[in-house]
């Protein structure tokens, strides 16, 4: 009687250890839901940026100034729309989806601040219901990958960031081809995009998005300390290492330069650098990562952060960039220009008006910084009111709303609104000056242009941790040219 | 005619009560099976069968058979996987261990009853309770070697300042001291509600033959604690294996990977990578290292619990 008491009780334990490990598993097997939570619970700067060089500072400032009534004032030299623009954002939005609903899906990020606030006047015009949500960036990589692998219709129109996504989606048949219908429509005239910019959601020559916003990296300068050195803000990479080096004063905690040293992160901020050198990551499809160009790039880089950064810079992605910064503890700090509300935020900042802007400087190569677009709006392939979806598009990305925008500080793709002195009504003067200066000489990607970017990214970036750290970058750079080269060739 | 009749009287109508109460035991169990089949048996054999497989999610590619593929690249020819394996088991082990000890030590420390005792219990739970992405979000900044409060704090104990999560030879034992931060209070609390069912007898016993309070300690309350001393290792290393939240929100596995776990690992492979087969193997071979962990201590209990 006793045996048999204890034999049942241990089968019972075993059962019980059986069903804690199946449930260990589900918490393992589900890596996908397990780890969606965690970091969904927060509203983290580093979380939302590992991987891409985009969002700007959570609540940024980027609220949109102008509304309706405001008299958004036609813009010269969009050719095909004449003088057409009304006081209204809404012009030309039509009834003929009137009860629809779109379940739009963004990214938490100042376009979908502005856009929040400029919907109503959609739905009011339009008649048509927009649900939004947003997401932190890399939650909205997952959210977008999981919704449209199960090929439900969940989402009609999204963000997504076509350099580190667009070919990956586009070959999973996730997004919507909307050449024809930006074609079709004249009055809203996609010649009107920045060439670049239409590049960049451009695959196999059909368009699956529209851009939405746009960045180049700049140099972000402190003017009092390089007033006080007597010196320039950097035109050439000799004079950056130069600045650099006497500026760095470690007895006052004062540093030369700060920049992302994070594997993954640094590589959109290293192309800037890789460009200038006269370097590119492919040549004929083809790794061009071991050219001598490119080793000087990532020698440069790393010399820069080791000799003249803060410490712990391999872990910095730009949230802990920046924070140096702020606190007035780096005279330069190179990053995108979408990033800039960050060093005007007198709530963060501790040097709000003593802080330069200036052009990507020029390396053997010329001063080739990177000009993007870091976000665009795309359409669910999978949709079942596609004519609808479009007709928001089409208005989200028309000329007037792209204005109050920008208006609002933030940077978008279209020519008309960047030439025109309105648009550029919502930036510094001379941050303006060099973000279209910058925007003449860009160069269209800031990483490599590949359908699985994130493990390029992880490639190209590994002699970057090593050349921080000041070990073999030549060893370095041979190892992972290696690598991205049978990468290529997997990656097809 | 008759035979009808006959068979409809043999044959009562169908009532639901009586139906219920004659399948009473698969009723009341159906509830929790169909728990258990959607939610752990389905996910474990989609996995599996995913692990076979090589997919990026596309709508149009369909899933590509590969066999073991998956699992011979692993082992073959892949270090960051190796690596990931070493630091897992390292991590684990070292934060575990240190838990225990401290986790024990505090228990020791407010045993019995003294002024305050639930307040102090009721701190203890504080590093519990907080979300861990929040707490990595804090250790973060603590541990920023510029602007963070570590390095401000070390120059006045003549320290020199050091790059902590920046540093691949520190990131993972920073974490790890996180690690030790946030789950030492649990080990305590278990620890504590061990020492309070122990018999009084022995104690008594040895304090009239003159055992001093070492002696007590090793001979007596030690041996007398140690199968709450493995259920708790057991319950923490299983936890401690499957860390996931602060690494992700302090260093992301990095610097050149010197913080990455098979748990980051698969993350990445899955949602950077989009090689949903490889991330599916690497977790198949985790619950295997887990259930292996497991068993191992399973089976210390069972003999402890069998001398004790």
């Amino acid at each position: 009687m006793r045996r048999n008491f204890e034999n049942s009780f241990r089968r019972l334990g075993l059962i019980v250890v059986l069903v804690l490990l199946a449930a260990l598993a589900v918490a393992c097997g589900d890596t996908q839901v397990a780890s969606n939570t965690a970091p969904a619970a927060s509203t983290l700067p580093t979380v939302a940026s590992s991987t891409g060089n985009t969002t700007l500072a959570s609540g940024g400032n980027a609220t949109t100034s102008s509304s309706s009534g405001t008299g958004v004032t036609t813009v010269a030299g969009a050719s095909g729309t004449g003088a057409a623009t009304s006081a209204d954002l809404t012009a030309g939005v039509s009834k003929n989806f009137a009860g629809k609903e779109i379940r739009l899906i963004t990214a938490n990020h100042p376009w979908a601040t502005g856009m929040a606030k400029l919907i109503p006047q959609f739905e009011q015009a339009s008649g048509m219901k927009v649900k939004a949500e947003s997401y932190f960036e890399d939650q909205l990589s997952q959210k977008l990958q999981i919704g449209l692998t199960s090929g439900s219709s969940g989402a009609d129109v999204f963000m997504y960031r076509p350099l580190q996504e667009g070919r990956l989606f586009v070959k999973n048949g996730w997004l919507n081809d909307l050449s024809g219908q930006a074609q079709k429509a004249t009055d809203w005239n996609w010649a009107d995009f920045q060439d670049s910019a239409r590049n960049t959601v451009t695959v196999d020559n059909k368009a699956y998005g529209v851009p939405l916003v746009t960045e180049r990296e700049i140099v972000y300068y402190r003017k009092d300390l390089f007033q006080q050195a007597g010196l320039q803000p950097p035109a050439s990479m000799d004079d950056l290492l130069a600045a650099a080096k006497k500026l760095t004063d470690p007895s006052k905690q004062q540093f030369g330069i700060v920049m992302r040293g994070q594997r993954s992160p640094a590589v959109t901020q290293f192309s800037s650098f890789l460009y200038s050198y006269g370097g590119n990551w492919e040549k004929d499809g083809k790794s061009a990562i071991s050219s001598p160009e490119a080793l000087s790039a990532y020698k440069t880089y790393g010399d820069l952060l080791r000799n003249y950064g803060p410490q712990g810079t391999l872990n910095m992605s730009w949230p802990q960039a920046v924070a140096i910064f702020q606190q007035g503890k780096a005279a330069m700090w190179i990053d995108a220009d979408s990033l800039y509300t960050n060093v005007l935020d007198p709530s963060k900042s501790t040097i709000v008006d003593k802080v330069g802007y200036a052009q990507f400087p020029a390396g053997p190569g010329g001063s080739k910084p990177y000009n993007v677009t870091s976000w665009g709006i795309g359409m669910n392939q999978a949709s079942a009111n596609k004519d609808a979806d479009w007709e928001f598009i089409r208005w989200a990305t028309s000329a007037p709303v792209v204005m109050a925008l920008q208006q609002g500080g933030l940077p978008g793709a279209r020519s008309s609104v960047w030439n025109s002195p309105d648009g550029l009504k919502g930036f510094p003067v001379e941050y303006a000056r060099v973000a279209q200066s910058s925007a003449k000489v860009g160069v269209g990607a800031d990483r490599p242009a590949v359908i699985n970017v994130g493990q390029a990214r992880d490639i190209v970036g590994a002699p970057l941790e090593v050349s921080i750290q000041g070990g073999d970058v030549s060893a370095a750079v041979t190892e992972a040219d290696k690598k991205f080269s049978s990468f290529l060739v997997s990656d097809k | 005619m008759a035979i009808a009749k006959g068979a409809g009287i043999l044959r009562p109508r169908f009532r639901l009560s009586e139906w219920l109460s004659r399948h009473m035991k698969i009723v009341f169990v159906l509830p929790s099976l169909i728990f258990v089949l959607a939610m752990m048996v389905f996910p474990l054999g989609y996995t599996l069968w995913l692990s076979l497989n090589e997919w990026n999610g596309s709508s149009i590619a369909a899933p590509k058979a590969v066999g073991l593929d998956n699992f011979t690249t692993l082992f073959t020819n892949d270090t960051r996987f190796g690596d990931s394996v070493v630091r897992t088991f390292g991590f684990s082990a070292v934060a575990v261990t240190i838990e225990v000890i401290f986790g024990l030590l505090i228990a020791l420390l407010l045993q019995g009853k003294f002024w305050g005792q639930n307040l102090i219990k009721t701190l203890l739970l504080l590093p519990m309770v907080a979300t861990p992405v929040a707490m990595g979000m804090a250790w973060l900044l603590i541990f920023e070697p510029n602007i963070g409060l570590l390095n401000s704090l070390l120059p006045d104990l003549g320290l020199k300042p050091q790059p902590w999560l920046g540093s691949p030879q520190q990131a993972l034992w920073c974490l790890a001291a996180v690690d030790i931060w946030q789950w030492t209070p649990m080990m305590a609390l278990i620890i504590m509600a061990g020492l309070a069912i122990l018999p009084e007898e022995p104690f008594e016993a040895a304090r009239v033959d003159g055992a001093n309070p070492l002696q007590r300690f090793f001979y007596l309350t030690l041996p007398l604690l140690m199968p709450t001393l493995i259920v708790a290792t057991l319950l923490r290393s299983i936890d401690a294996l499957k860390t996931f939240d602060i690494i992700y929100t302090m260093t992301k596995g990095g610097p050149q990977y010197a913080s990455e776990t098979i748990n980051t690992y698969s993350y990445t492979q899955a949602f950077e990578y989009f090689a949903l087969g490889k991330a599916s193997s690497i977790l198949l071979i985790f619950f295997a290292i887990v259930l292996g962990v497991s068993l191992f201590f399973i089976q210390i209990r069972k003999r402890w619990g069998v001398q004790a």
